[in-house]
């Protein structure tokens, strides 16, 4: 059964695995298990950015293909889901109409930047995605009639899934079952069964052959398969995935903006995730989403301590600020492309052998 | 194929290839159709090739190192932002001189702005190498990754020495304002830049080709290992270029942090776009190609900008998806790709 679910792909450590059902218990009675607002958002962040990453690891890591377009596909999602629900009733039908439009518009786009770029080196698909990408965060920025600018678009979701409503009238072990908590669970059902999804398709022959061209393009031409075509359908199934994670993101925050979806920050953000979870696999995204969005949330309030302790010392006091986390995850993704090229996940997997 | 050679012993010149420069030409002429007005297009045309020449100064150590050595730096931008940052330290310290309004007291205060960011970029250049792409040499994918890594960690380093804050770099009085021929006006900062621009270009073009460290340059970029054979070290010159192009761009990001007379972090990163879309246009590794493209991009953007404001974001791409259907090596394509 468990095998079937995870397409026979095991952790294939004993740590690996303990820390993944942890974080699957975790996520799975978040809201029993911590409750709060914060703590509920930051589980949902990382539901969805698990998907996101793992969508983004089936290019870079399985294929090898470094995208900075990413985020576009994530921000086409979300403003599909809210510019449906703003212009019609915020209804099922509006947001299955949007997620509709948004996967289309997001398989259109990535079939014909594949088929632009994919020819060529990964330098130059690389080059070509960001300037697409930044492209897209200024248009989206700019037609503020239809994108809401920079202030994004804050818009209803359907009865069920709002804040006031109630499942429930009686708290279940003091938590609210309300719209809140069916949206979560909505949110982490669509996750988990994408990821498995995600897992069925980076084992299966297709997903073999997206792995023969990652360590020799050349031989798998050689050997008959069509690299342009596979890299093209890869990095559709990737762009299709991440559309979707931004449907279930904005359904989350009940609002898209730049900020959320399309800041290049996000980009640096899902590229810090994969390669210090483990490039290659897909459970290295998802220790690479929990470890990062958490520390996202939390690190900062450690480091305003170690800030104030280093008090009195010349320049310590800055380097430790709070909004300078990301230097130290900057400096351990570095790191790691030299040291651990494989990741948390490779390096479980390395202890065991 | 080549044109007759002249001596006994000369080589056979390859033919320059006219029709981009010809097309630029022609871009020219008809926007000038387009907009009708010939001091509107003057104007245009002068604020293009500035934004164009500034363009080329940051990009062309990019494309030649991408061609001598097949490594893409993805935190070029970084050297653009400390180019910036450290003008505007500089222009502090000489605030009396950058202030006063008389050419000589400026000019003392920006050649020691100018000079300081490109010793400072290509310092840093210098460790950069060493440090960051070193080992990474042959394997793109891991140079991408590496030098994002590198572009972060130090953005995050910029924003602990000059602070978060979006920083004002004025321009000294004898570089503001503009000159009046009839009805023409003309952003004195932008000649300069124009002036600066050709400068280099000259500068670089003569190096390549009428000197003999230009000779190897050229060489290595067209067969690195037949160089090698000779008994050069390529590795040497690389980092040579390597460090040249840092320092480019840290000239280039004190000369645009003054066009816009204010620097934040993201210049790097909002330059790159640019300087990715006109390597790509000019074909990687090509400094005629880069030149042209860059004058390509800072013109269509100028003329568009002002034609239809709104399609200007998009004139870039829409330039480079076009410039690729037409040859989809860019301009300039170099023969080992």
């Amino acid at each position: 059964m468990i095998e079937t679910l995870l397409s026979g792909d095991r952790p294939r450590s004993r740590v690996l695995a303990a820390t993944l059902a942890a974080i699957l218990v975790c996520l799975a009675a978040a809201p029993f298990l911590f409750p709060g607002t914060r703590a509920l958002d930051v589980a949902a962040k990382v539901c969805v950015f698990v998907l996101l990453v793992a969508s983004y690891d089936l290019l870079l890591g399985y294929t090898g293909i470094v995208s900075f377009a990413h985020t576009m596909f994530f921000g086409i999602g979300g403003y599909g889901v809210a510019i449906a629900t703003t212009r019609m009733d915020p209804t099922w039908g509006a947001i299955a109409l949007g997620t509709a439009a948004a996967l289309v518009i997001s398989l259109a786009l990535s079939f014909l930047i594949g088929l632009f770029s994919l020819r060529v080196k990964a330098i130059f698909f690389a080059m070509i995605t960001l300037a697409v990408a930044s492209f897209f965060a200024i248009l989206a920025s700019q037609l503020s009639n239809i994108t809401g600018g920079e202030d994004g678009i804050t818009f209803k979701v359907p009865e069920l899934l709002r804040p006031g409503f109630r499942l429930l009238e009686e708290p279940l072990l003091g938590v609210t079952i309300g719209g809140r908590l069916i949206t979560y669970y909505l949110v982490f059902c669509a996750a988990l069964v994408l990821f498995l999804a995600l897992l069925r398709a980076v084992n299966s022959p297709f997903g073999r052959v997206l792995q023969a061209i990652r360590e020799n393009d050349f031989r798998a031409e050689a050997l008959g398969y069509r690299t342009v075509i596979y890299r093209t359908i890869a990095n559709c199934l990737g762009a299709a995935v991440a559309t979707l994670a931004g449907v279930l993101y904005a359904l989350w925050l009940r609002y898209t903006g730049p900020n959320t979806t399309l800041d290049f920050a996000i980009m640096i953000d899902i590229l810090l995730m994969v390669v210090i979870g483990g490039m290659g696999t897909m459970y290295g995204a998802v220790l690479g989403a929990t470890i990062f969005v958490v520390a996202q949330n939390y690190l900062q309030d450690l480091m305003k301590l170690a800030s104030g302790a280093a008090k009195g010392i010349p320049l310590l006091p800055d380097l430790l600020h709070p909004d300078r986390w990301l230097l130290w995850f900057g400096v351990l993704f570095v790191l790691s492309v030299y040291y651990f090229p494989r990741g948390i996940v490779g390096q479980l997997r390395a202890w065991r052998t | 194929m080549s044109s007759p050679a002249t001596g006994a012993d000369a080589l056979p010149q390859s033919r320059i290839d006219f029709v981009p420069i010809l097309l630029v030409g022609a871009i020219a002429l008809g926007a000038f159709a387009l907009i009708r007005s010939p001091s509107t297009w003057v104007t245009l045309t002068v604020a293009g090739l500035a934004m164009g020449l500034l363009i080329f100064i940051m990009a062309s150590g990019l494309t030649l190192v991408f061609g001598l050595m097949d490594v893409m730096n993805f935190a070029h931008g970084l050297f653009i932002a400390i180019g910036a940052y450290v003008a505007v330290s500089v222009m502090k310290i000489f605030g009396a001189a950058a202030a006063a309004d008389s050419f000589a007291a400026n000019l003392g205060a920006i050649a020691p702005a100018l000079l300081a960011s490109i010793v400072v970029a290509g310092l840093l250049g210098l460790f950069f190498e060493r440090v960051i792409i070193r080992p990474v040499y042959g394997q793109h994918l891991k140079q991408i990754l590496i030098t994002t890594g590198g572009m972060i960690v130090a953005e995050q380093l910029i924003h602990v020495l000059w602070g978060p804050d979006q920083l004002p770099l004025l321009r000294p009085p004898t570089l503001r304002g503009s000159f009046l021929i009839g009805d023409i006006a003309l952003e004195k900062f932008r000649l300069a830049a124009v002036v600066i621009g050709l400068a280099i270009f000259v500068a670089l073009v003569l190096v390549l080709n009428r000197t003999k460290l230009g000779l190897l340059i050229r060489a290595g970029v067209e067969n690195k290992e037949m160089v090698e054979a000779m008994g050069y070290r390529v590795r040497r010159l690389f980092v040579a270029v390597f460090v040249t192009g840092a320092a480019l761009a840290g000239l280039g990001g004190a000369l645009w942090g003054m066009y816009q007379e204010s620097v934040t972090v993201l210049i790097g990163a909002q330059m790159m776009v640019l300087i990715f879309i006109v390597i790509i246009i000019g074909g990687l590794g090509s400094v005629g190609g880069c030149f042209v493209g860059a004058l390509l991009v800072g013109l269509v953007a100028n003329y568009v900008g002002y034609l239809s404001p709104k399609i200007a974001l998009g004139s870039n791409i829409l330039l480079m998806v076009i410039i690729l259907l037409w040859r989809p090596q860019g301009l300039y394509p170099m023969s080992k790709q």
